[in-house]
């Protein structure tokens, strides 16, 4: 009966015809929804002794959908598009997809030994997991209000239920239900900014979008759709001020997921407000970059201030990923003018690829000390470099490269994005730039603050033990050092990444 | 300007030897220290040895053009590329850091510093030497600036994990003093960048596109250059970072810091600063000049008031960089020669002086200069040398200072391209009166630490160490008043080269002057084609 009704439906609509699929262009997908049924099922027939071989199988599944990405950047027959152009494989979004798979291989690196240990429900977890990194995959994809949209609850929805998952632990609840709430606030907004642009504009498409704000001056409703969808956003990349629930959050949450949302998350995020104002939003550079400005510049400043006062290591490092996010979001902020666009777009996809390797790397080594301090305190870290000399000196590699100081990768990451501020070259961009300027040495305070604790002061307990990480932990490690250090003395390697010639085509407009 | 391309392998190889050292001490355990200081020492002599052959390769003739010259692809997307290459205005510093590198290396044989660990140590300062060298070859400004940091961290774990008492504000502070001036400094390079059609970062471009670049933003542009480089130099009054950590850094620190560290800022401003922005450069030469004059008195002051040894040497330090400061600032041809000097020269003298007040920390535990007297009874030859660095450092004919000072001066007479003659003749008059401070400040250090007898403290220290080998029972009570013994063989290796070439500068100084000339003359020209 159902069947009839269909066929029906479908020969009344006779203009209607059946999308064409690109299954290779699908394929990074594809393989993740495969693979979040497989661990599903065997999670439920694997008793509980051989449990660890769902981290195994997830960390496989997260290379198996690398194998498209890699397959089609190898064919680089330029721009896929499907469903009327609302949804784009191009070299930006196989770059972004990448960077999330990877993020994602590690992360599962960094929890596998965690869950192991704390008992904790670890099938559900990586089901979790994997529908996370499959709703960034897609956002990397999105060009349409509505699938971004999904994309992101999808990739929210799982987060929440991470955060809160040492279930025991009261800090940890505290952590989900303020990032559900506060996620679910942000969802609203931005919905409420989707609705209103869909009103102004008559289209989801985002390149439709475009064409309509570009026309002519800006409306009232256009330009309070612009200021809420932004405003959503910046919930999702914890921009001052709608920065309140990260510290928390990335406190209680257990180490690894902590990594996953400064680094995975926040960079999801930025990929759609990057997505939106390079496509949609050309014709209000009015309204978003002064909008964006302030952010930036309350961003970096705030966090920075916060984070000089904390002496839990991650909550120090919530904040400084806080004031990180101003960096990136300083270089949209002159997206709109012409000089600019091309750095902008370039500084903020090289900030994001760099940003993943060194701040997870920082997390690993977070989670590797504390495994033998069971503290998070600043101070547990003093003499780490007399008794686990390694691990001191990744610590550094990482911290030193968050500080921006050459020749780790953040200092390229760093330089770009001046780099795209001032090719602007107006007024404001100057004052930027000073302002940014001077928070780079406001954050080299606490990143060496933490070194020098970790380098000079004394063992706190006398404990000289040596630590022994953990082979997944060590081999998330090695990837993350690796990768800080030659993409700092190569930045080349990244940069050619974000060149606006390959991009601007491909996002159709 | 040409250049030369020959053996261009010669100045990657120079630059980046210490890393390959750095990479096999990783692979030897901490425990076997030996092994460890010898590998470091072998490596740090076959980097001054690459060195020695670029010495005998370069082309003396030809010393204003690039040589070994190198230009290879880099960062493409931001147009900036592996250039490097020497010419004579880099190619004494680029010697001098290998040189002090080596033989501070030879000095921690048996000098280390409390806190131990060699293989940490020789690592940092392998790594130390690369940026150092790396400073002095790079030819693009993107490259400098990585280079130009990569000196930053492993000084700043020297002064924090080897440095004295009071290391980890000295540290912090020398790291975030640096850290701010380099922040706008980048800020500066891309500004200049996007100036000169933002086609590239090599320095050939640069300084022939920076001409044109409207005089206002060259003076914008020079501040931001200005704050970088000035902070590390250091000038008044952004000096106040140098006290600190040269006093709680170890001596290896304190010589290297003050050896070639220090070079780092004032060479930025001969390098890039001025042929870069040469309108920029003529405006704010009466600032520097100023700056200058103000910390050579100041310096001098600050010496008078130290009681603690390492810390003098450091306001000295200040004063001395005035001098250099004020030769550039005057952008003559004479004085920027005279710089060039005073920068090799005060990184050999104040070297010296911090090795000499490091022996006498490890002897007497001490640096409070009221405590000491008497190093010329105690320990003769010690005392010797310190006499002849403090003379070195305050200009005295024959010796290596004089010929860093005394142009200078001279070179504030007549400043070039119609800088104020009557700003730059009264700057040279308080300069001079600067000499004679520091003739002041010197000559009481030494009289305090060197002539009468040894105080009572030291002097029991070693009659009773005499007994109490007599007593050998008791010998471990004294444990911390080791006898006063003289200088070491160790020591003598590692300081006989400064004073050769303290002595030989001195007296023959057109060995260097011939060498800087024809690059110095080249600058200054190419400055006028602009000022006119």
């Amino acid at each position: 009966m159902f069947l009839s009704f269909a066929s029906t439906l479908l020969a009344q609509s006779s203009d209607w015809i059946a999308p064409t699929i690109d299954w290779h262009a699908l394929a990074p997908e594809l393989v993740l929804v495969a693979g979040i049924n497989i661990v599903l099922f065997l999670d439920l027939s694997l008793e509980a002794s051989k449990k660890w071989a769902m981290a195994t199988i997830t960390g496989f599944v997260l290379l198996g959908a690398f194998i498209p990405v890699v397959t089609l950047a190898v064919i680089g027959d330029g721009t896929r598009s499907m469903f009327d152009g609302r949804y784009v494989v191009d070299d930006y979004a196989l770059i972004l997809k990448a960077l999330f798979l990877l993020v994602g291989y590690v992360v599962v690196l960094m929890s596998q030994t965690e869950l192991e240990e704390g008992g904790y429900y670890q099938g559900e977890f990586y089901v979790l997991l994997l529908s996370s990194v499959l709703g960034m995959v897609m956002m990397a994809s999105a060009r349409d209000l509505v699938s971004i949209f999904i994309a992101l609850e999808l990739l929210s929805i799982p987060a929440y239920m991470m955060a809160a998952w040492r279930k025991r632990d009261e800090k940890s609840n505290e952590a989900g239900i303020k990032y559900y709430l506060l996620g679910v606030f942000a969802s609203a907004i931005l919905l409420y900014g989707m609705s209103l642009l869909y009103g102004a504009t008559g289209s989801t498409l985002l390149t439709d979008i475009g064409a309509a704000l570009s026309d002519g001056d800006l409306i009232g409703l256009e330009v309070v759709a612009v200021v809420f969808v932004i405003a959503g956003f910046a919930f999702k990349i914890s921009a001052v001020p709608f920065h309140s629930w990260a510290p928390d959050t990335y406190e209680g949450a257990p180490t690894p997921v902590t990594a996953f949302f400064s680094v995975a998350t926040k960079a999801a995020g930025f990929v759609a407000l990057m997505t939106i104002i390079f496509i949609a939003f050309p014709g209000a550079d009015d309204v978003y970059e002064p909008m964006i400005w302030v952010m930036a510049v309350l961003t970096m400043t705030v966090g920075n201030v916060m984070a000089l006062r904390q002496t839990n290591i991650v909550r120090m490092l919530a904040y400084s990923s806080i004031s990180q996010g101003g960096f990136i979001l300083m270089a949209l902020a002159f997206a709109g003018s012409p000089d600019a666009t091309g750095a902008a777009l370039n500084a903020v996809i090289v900030y994001l690829l760099v940003y993943a390797f060194m701040n997870l790397g920082a997390f690993a080594v977070v989670i590797a000390v504390s495994r033998k301090t069971h503290s998070g305190e600043i101070s547990s870290f003093g003499g780490l470099f007399s008794y686990a000399p390694g691990l001191a000196v990744a610590m550094t590699v990482f911290f030193a490269s968050l500080a921006g100081i050459p020749p780790f990768a953040g200092w390229f990451a760093k330089f770009n994005a001046f780099r795209a501020v001032l090719d602007a070259g107006t007024t404001s961009a100057y004052v930027m730039a000073a302002i940014a300027a001077v928070n780079t040495v406001i954050a080299a305070a606490y990143y060496m603050r933490v070194l020098r604790v970790v380098w000079v002061e004394d063992v706190p307990d006398g404990d000289t033990s040596p630590v022994n990480p953990p082979a997944p932990v060590v081999a998330a490690l090695v990837i993350t050092v690796i990768g800080t250090i030659v993409l700092g003395v190569f930045p080349d390697l990244v940069a050619r990444f974000g060149d606006i010639d390959s991009l601007t085509g491909a996002f159709g407009g | 300007m040409e250049t030369l391309t020959d053996q261009n392998w010669l100045l990657t190889v120079g630059v980046f030897l210490p890393l390959v050292g750095v990479l096999v001490m990783m692979f030897i355990p901490r425990n076997e220290e030996s092994t460890q200081k010898l590998v470091g020492i072998v490596t740090a002599g076959a980097t001054l040895a690459v060195g020695v052959f670029t010495l005998s390769a370069f082309d003396y003739g030809r010393s204003e053009d690039l040589q070994f010259f190198v230009d290879a692809e880099w960062i493409p997307v931001i147009n900036s590329n592996y250039t490097i290459g020497l010419d004579g205005i880099s190619l004494p510093l680029y010697i001098l850091s290998m040189a002090v590198t080596f033989l501070v290396m030879v000095y921690s044989w048996d000098n280390m510093p409390d806190a131990g660990n060699p293989k940490a140590f020789f690592i940092l300062m392998l790594i130390l030497q690369t940026g150092m060298a790396g400073t002095f070859v790079a030819q693009d400004l993107i490259l400098f600036f990585v280079f130009f940091e990569l000196v930053l961290l492993p000084m700043y774990f020297m002064i924090g994990v080897w440095g004295g008492e009071n290391r980890r504000y000295a540290s912090l502070k020398f790291f975030l003093y640096t850290m701010f001036g380099s922040a706008f400094m980048l800020v500066a390079f891309i500004v200049l960048y996007y100036n000169t059609g933002a086609s590239s970062f090599g320095f050939a471009h640069l300084v022939e596109a920076g001409a044109f670049i409207d005089r206002d933003v060259q003076i914008w542009i020079f501040a931001g250059m200005f704050l970088g480089f000035a902070i590390k130099v250091p000038m008044f009054p952004f000096h106040t970072w140098l006290p600190d950590a040269h006093t709680q850094a170890p001596t290896q620190g304190s010589v290297i810091l003050a050896a070639i560290l220090l070079k780092l800022g004032t060479y930025g401003f001969v390098r890039i600063a001025l042929p870069m922005l040469p309108e920029g450069a003529k405006a704010w030469a009466p600032v520097l000049g100023i700056l200058a004059v103000i910390g050579i008195i100041y310096g001098a002051l600050g010496c008078l008031a130290q009681t603690d040894m390492k810390r003098l040497i450091a306001f000295s330090s200040v004063a001395h960089m005035g001098f250099v400061m004020l030769g550039i600032s005057t952008l003559t041809t004479f004085g920027i020669n005279a710089a060039l000097f005073g920068m090799f020269a005060h990184g050999l003298i104040t070297g010296m002086l911090f090795f000499v007040a490091g022996s006498i920390k490890h002897r007497y535990h001490t640096l409070q200069i009221n405590k000491l007297s008497g190093l010329l009874v105690q320990a003769p030859h010690l005392g010797w040398i310190l006499g002849f660095a403090a003379m070195a450092s305050l200009g005295l004919p024959g010796l290596a200072g004089f010929w860093g000072e005394f142009p200078v001066i001279l070179s504030a007479y007549n400043p070039g391209f119609g800088l104020s003659e009557v700003l730059f003749r009264t700057l040279m008059v308080i300069a001079a009166i600067g000499t004679v401070l520091a003739a002041s400040y010197l000559l009481w250090l030494y009289q305090r630490t060197a002539f009468g007898e040894p105080s009572a403290e030291f002097s029991n220290a070693s009659s009773e160490g005499g007994v109490a080998h007599s007593l050998s029972s008791a010998a471990n009570e004294h444990d911390d008043h080791d006898e006063i013994y003289d200088v070491t063989p160790i020591e003598w290796i590692a300081w006989t080269p400064f004073l050769v070439a303290i002595l030989v500068l001195g007296v023959y100084p057109q060995l260097l002057f011939k060498v800087i000339d024809p690059a110095v003359t080249a600058l200054v020209s190419q400055l006028g084609e602009t000022l006119g």
